[in-house]
This record gives C-alpha cells, sequence and structure tokens, in this order.
C-alpha cells in the first residue's frame, strides 16, 4: 500500500518561501497530476516527495512511514526526470538494470524483469546502445524502463513529455495511460500542459505560487472551477472571461456587459445588485446557431460579427466581441466563415460561470 | 620574384618568420641530439660528433644496468607519485566542492604549490628534511617521538621517499583543480537519478561521479606523466642522485654522463628511449581518455 500525504508542506529556499504549506492526499494506486503555470512549486513538491529536497517545514507520508527523514533510497519510488537523466556511461541495458544491481537482486531476475520492460516500451532492438545514441523518444523511454522494472511503490514523473515532438508526446501519453491500467501504482505527475493532466489524471491538483488552488478529478475541475485561475487554467481554448456588473432590474439577477449585452445569470449563483462579476463562459459553450451540441437547458441568442475563423478540421475556433473582451467560440460540424461575416451565436446559460472580479471566487454553489 | 607576390604566398610568407623561429630552437636541435646519438660525440672532442657509430650507443645502454636501475626508478617514481596525486587531488577536490562559500579563494590557496619554482621547492624541501635543522626531525624531537635524527636524505629508502613527499605537495593540485573543474562540470540529473535508484553516497560516487571524472583524470595523468618523467631539478637540489645512487632518475643520470662525464652521444641516446617511454605512456592514457569521453557525449 501506497498512499501518501502531505500535511502542511512547506518548502523555503534561505528566506524565499516556495511551496507554502500545502495538503494533499493521494490514494493507493492513483494517478495525480500536478499542474500550475511555471514556477508555481510543481517540481519542488515532486522532488520533496522524492526525497532529493528536504522539507522546510511539515510532514510528507508513504505508506504510513513519516518520510522526511529518509534519503531517496529508503522511500521506494521512481522517478522520470525531464530531461531524463540517463546515466551517459551505461548502455539502455546497464541504465534499466542499474537499480536493481544497486539492490543486489539476483542476476538472472535482472535480465528478466529488464527484458520485460525492454518489451513493454519496445525498446529490444536498442539494448546495447548507449544514451547519445539514441532520439528523444527513445531516451524517454528508457527513462521510463528504468522507473518501472524497479517495481516502486510510487512512480514520480516530472514532465517526462516536455521534450518531445506533438506526436510522439501523443502517443506516449496514451503508452503512459495504458502502463498505469497494466501497471498498477501511485503515480504523481507533473506536468504544465493541461490536456496530459486531463487525459491522464484520476486526480487533479492545480498549483499557483506555492498554493494548492483546487483538487478534483478532470470533470470537477473542468465544470466547477472554484476561482477564475482554475477556470482559465484548464480547458483548451482556455475560457473567456469577461467583466461585467450584477443588475437586477429583471425577474432574476443578471450581468450587464460593457457593450451593453445583459446576460441572466444561471440559478443558484448568490449576488448582490451592482456587485462586480467575471462571467466565465467556455468557447464550447458558445456556439454558432445549428453548430453546437445541442443545449438542454436556457441558452440566449446574440447576434456577432466574426473577426478571425481558425479552422481546426474538426471545429473551427472563431473570434469576435463580447463586452470589453475579444472571446473565443467553437463551431462543430464547421462551415468556411470569412472574417467579417456576422452569425447568430447561442448561449448555454446553464453552463455560464461566475466569479467574484475582487477575489476571483466562484459564485456558483 | 612574382612567385612571391602571388596572393597564394601570402600565407607562407606571413608564417616565414615562424616557422624560421620554430625550427632553429625545436627541429634543428632535434635533429642534431638524434645524429649524436648514432655518434660517439664527446663534449670535449667535438670532432666526435662526425664519427657515426650505428646503434653502439643503444646497444650499450641495453646493457648498462645503472641505465635500467634509473629507467626503473623512475618508472616507480611516476607510478607511486601519479596514484597518490590523484588520490590526494581528488579527496581535496571533493572537499573543495563540499564547500559552499570562498570555493574561489580556497581554489586559488589550492594552487599555491603550483607557483613555486621547483628549484625553490626542491630547497624548501631540503631543508624542511634536513637531519639537523630540518623541520620535521624537530618537531618529531620535540613531540618526543625520535631519540636519534632521522636522515631523510642520506637513508637509501627515505630519499625517494622524501622526494616524492616534495613532489606531491608541489603537484597535487594540478590534479585537485582538473578534478574540481569536473566535478564543477558534472551534471546533476544523473546523480540524482542514481539516489532515487537506490544509491547510497559511495555508490553515487563509484557509479555515476567517478565514471564521469575519468577523462578528467586521464588529462590529469597524461600532463602529469610528462612532467614526472622529466624530474630532474628537484631531485638535483635535494639528493642529485644521491645516496649511493638510489635517487638517480633518467634525466639526472642524462645529465651526468652528457655533462659530467661528457659522453653526449651516449646521454642524447637516452634522451630519445625515455622520450619514446614518455610518448607510450601519454598515447595509452589518450587511449583511454578517447574510450572514457566517447559515453560523455550523451550528457546533456
Ligand atoms: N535551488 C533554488 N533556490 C532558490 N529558488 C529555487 C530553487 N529551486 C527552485 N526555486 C524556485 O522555486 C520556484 C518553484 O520552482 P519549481 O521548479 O518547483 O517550479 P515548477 O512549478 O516545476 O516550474 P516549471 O513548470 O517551470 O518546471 C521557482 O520560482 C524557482 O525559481
Ligand atoms: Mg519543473
Amino acid at each position: 500500500m501506497a498512499e501518501i500525504k502531505l500535511t502542511k508542506v512547506v518548502k523555503r529556499y534561505g528566506a524565499l518561501g516556495v511551496v507554502h504549506g500545502i495538503d494533499l492526499s493521494i490514494a493507493h494506486n492513483e494517478f495525480v497530476v500536478l499542474v500550475g503555470p511555471s514556477g508555481c512549486g510543481k517540481s519542488t513538491t515532486l522532488r520533496m516527495i522524492a526525497g532529493l529536497e528536504d522539507i522546510s517545514d511539515g510532514e510528507i507520508r508513504i505508506g504510513n512511514r513519516v518520510v522526511n527523514g529518509l534519503p531517496p533510497r529508503d522511500r521506494n519510488v521512481s522517478m522520470v526526470f525531464q530531461n531524463y537523466a540517463l546515466y551517459p556511461h551505461m548502455n539502455v541495458r546497464e541504465n534499466l538494470g542499474f537499480g536493481l544491481g544497486i539492490a543486489k537482486v539476483p542476476a538472472p531476475e535482472i535480465e528478466r524483469r529488464v527484458n520485460q520492460a525492454a518489451e513493454i516500451l519496445g525498446l529490444q532492438p536498442y539494448m546495447d546502445r548507449l544514451p547519445a545514441n539514441l532520439s528523444g523518444g527513445q531516451r524517454q523511454r528508457v527513462a521510463m524502463g528504468r522507473a518501472i522494472v524497479r517495481d516502486p511503490d510510487v512512480f514520480l514523473f516530472d514532465e517526462p513529455l516536455s521534450n518531445l515532438d506533438a506526436k510522439l508526446r501523443g502517443q506516449m501519453r496514451v503508452e503512459i495511460k495504458k502502463l498505469h491500467q497494466r501497471v498498477k501504482t501511485t503515480v504523481v505527475y507533473v506536468t504544465h500542459d493541461q490536456v496530459e493532466a486531463m487525459t491522464l489524471a484520476d486526480r487533479i491538483v492545480i498549483m499557483r505560487d506555492g498554493h494548492i488552488e483546487q483538487v478534483g478529478t478532470p470533470a470537477e475541475v473542468f465544470e466547477r472551477p472554484v476561482n477564475v485561475f482554475v477556470a482559465g487554467f484548464i480547458g483548451s481554448p482556455p475560457m473567456n472571461l469577461i467583466d461585467a456588473v450584477v443588475t437586477t432590474e429583471g425577474l432574476r439577477p443578471a450581468a450587464r456587459l460593457a457593450d451593453g449585452v445583459v446576460v441572466p445569470l444561471p440559478a443558484g449563483v448568490s449576488v448582490s445588485e451592482g456587485q462586480r462579476i467575471t462571467l466565465g463562459l467556455r468557447p464550447d459553450d458558445i456556439t454558432p446557431q445549428g453548430h453546437g451540441m445541442p443545449g438542454t437547458g436556457e441558452t440566449l441568442r446574440l447576434e456577432r460579427e466574426v473577426a478571425l475563423a481558425e479552422p481546426l478540421g474538426t471545429e473551427t475556433i472563431l473570434f469576435t466581441r463580447l463586452g470589453d473582451k475579444e472571446i473565443q467560440a467553437k463551431m462543430l460540424n464547421p462551415r468556411v466563415v470569412t472574417p467579417g461575416e456576422t452569425l447568430p451565436f447561442v448561449v448555454d446559460l446553464a453552463r455560464l460561470h461566475v466569479f467574484d472580479a475582487a477575489d476571483g471566487r466562484s459564485l456558483k454553489a | 620574384m612574382t612567385l612571391f607576390r602571388s596572393p597564394r604566398a601570402v600565407p607562407y610568407l606571413l608564417l616565414t618568420p615562424a616557422l624560421v623561429v620554430i625550427a632553429a630552437v625545436i627541429l634543428v636541435p632535434l635533429a642534431v641530439s638524434l645524429w649524436s646519438s648514432f655518434t660517439a660525440y664527446n663534449l670535449t672532442r667535438p670532432a666526435t660528433l662526425y664519427s657515426f657509430v650505428g646503434l653502439r650507443n643503444y646497444a650499450r645502454l641495453l646493457n648498462n644496468a645503472d641505465f635500467w636501475w634509473a629507467f626503473g626508478r623512475t618508472l616507480v617514481f611516476i607510478t607511486v607519485t601519479l596514484n597518490l596525486e590523484l588520490v590526494l587531488g581528488l579527496g581535496l577536490a571533493l572537499l573543495v566542492n563540499q564547500v559552499t562559500m570562498g570555493r574561489k579563494v580556497l581554489r586559488t590557496i589550492m594552487m599555491f604549490p603550483m607557483m613555486f619554482s621547483p628549484i625553490l621547492v626542491g630547497f624548501q624541501f631540503k631543508y624542511i628534511f634536513n637531519d639537523a635543522v630540518g623541520l620535521v626531525n624537530n618537531a618529531l624531537f620535540d613531540l618526543g617521538l625520535i631519540t636519534q635524527p632521522i636522515p631523510w636524505l642520506v637513508d637509501g629508502t627515505l630519499a625517494p621517499l622524501s622526494i616524492m613527499a616534495a613532489e606531491i605537495w608541489m603537484s597535487t593540485s594540478v590534479f585537485a583543480i582538473l578534478l574540481l573543474a569536473g566535478l564543477l562540470a558534472l551534471p546533476k540529473e544523473p546523480i540524482e537519478a542514481a539516489k532515487v535508484d537506490g544509491c547510497g553516497p559511495i555508490q553515487v560516487f563509484r557509479h555515476i561521479t567517478l565514471p564521469f571524472l575519468m577523462p578528467f583524470i586521464f588529462i590529469a595523468m597524461t600532463i602529469r606523466s610528462l612532467d614526472v618523467a622529466r624530474a630532474y631539478d628537484m631531485v638535483r637540489i635535494m639528493t642529485n642522485g644521491g645516496p649511493a645512487g638510489r635517487t638517480e632518475l633518467l634525466w639526472t643520470l642524462m645529465a651526468r654522463v652528457g655533462y659530467q662525464n661528457s659522453q653526449m652521444g651516449m646521454a642524447n641516446a637516452m634522451g630519445y628511449v625515455s622520450i619514446l617511454t614518455s610518448i607510450l605512456f601519454t598515447v595509452y592514457f589518450y587511449r583511454k581518455l578517447v574510450v572514457a569521453r566517447r559515453y560523455m557525449g550523451g550528457v546533456e
């Protein structure tokens, strides 16, 4: 059993705080992804779990042991580094078997496990090559193989795919997912690519400036972001965030945008007259008539002029204006749209997000 | 004259002074000394420079016990000092690498011994090891460890050790500096990977740090083996080959044969044998270096 529990974990470099007392529980065999912008402390957190960075304050448990004082080798974790960190003077076979050799596993057993890992990762043709003579993708697989042969309690990944090209990254993402289904273990995976986060995670941890902003399943953080930051970070293209002021003149609270458009707010939003808010509208939820998911609930129709169209094949991203912002809308089953064309857009009101403009908190119940 | 004016001649013309100097100070002496090693050249009788004797000098060398003793002693001297310097230099480099503040100052201090002329180091150690007034004996006396002065430079076993001590004192920092450079260039990631893979500090050193330092070690070995192979000044000052030839190395023997006995032809033959040996050492270390460097191509 290897659940991980972080309690008020703090990391300071001298006077500079980098991680500010985070709490996080990771269940046995759970795949948890840490995401956040560059410099938010993801790697630092991961390295504290690995034991490569000491913990300034708080406590980390792996299984039922407090590991604060333990060196990495006593934690039974494997780590895949962003730049692979292969041993340059060892060939692929030696790289894979190194950890087992250190653990004094008998040679035939090492051989068996190395071959097994090589087979899973398709590394057999390269077993006698040095890392210098491998491509980026191959090195990445060796790094992964080195982690899995040891059969650790916990896998730690630090942006393992960030050095690969888009296609390979997609492939490797699928491989990692499959691997986790096959080799059930606890995984902590760091990335700043939110697509990786959404596709791989059982749960996503969104970090900013050394704090955890939200923890939840991909669906939760996508559909119920707790604040503007999470809302803007998760989802691609990103959520449109539009400033507005609450008006209660109508039957129910609505948002008045800078350009005079009034958008009724969904039920269960607690606001007061004149309150400044930020409306969150995903591109998926503002679509040209006949080119979106059939909405189930209430909708709002808006005529908008398209400034730019980005065809992506199965969908087109349309740029238009709403309030005082340029916003993005998504067109499914696209047809050719010429800039300057005015289209009837449909906004799915039930899926609107409402945030307090002052502190960014979600106002949705 | 048009030949000299053609544009293609310009680089050669510009290089001519340098080539002339190189020829005058290197090529000609080299050729003359090589030639003289095939003659019975005696400094006191210049005409002998032209009495060609073929391989006679070399043939005599092969049967000359003094030469082979000096040769063997030089090899032992090289082996012992280089290995001790390696161990000490590595230790020093590892220690300095641990230091976080004032590393530059330490690095500079570490280089002090290299800044002294070997002759001065020789005098200094001759004084330190002097049996009557030397520091070592005085210290040992005061500590009550000895009652009789130890004849450091006169005893047949202690004299070579004293010279080695001086040599090591002077040149350990060559290793330390080069290895420190290696340690500073050491990539962090493989070390961290090894820690996660289960290595303790000693295993990290043995499996990651040391292989990475190998090229640096071989560079230092190459430089130092050439240096030590021509050790002369310090030995000349400290013992002058004595007692009873127990510290006679190749170059002190050569100087004795060439200048004291005036047998320049013979001395030059010895010189060529020792140069060939040095070249073999260099080639050996260089090969090792190339092998060790090959896999470092993967460091990123
Ligand atoms: N050794 C150090 N000394 C001082 N500050 C450091 C040190 N290492 C990291 N930091 C700081 O800690 C913060 C968090 O760094 P960390 O590497 O965890 O970021 P990250 O979230 O992994 O970012 P990225 O996505 O760019 O990898 C950064 O602001 C960084 O400058
Ligand atoms: Mg990072």
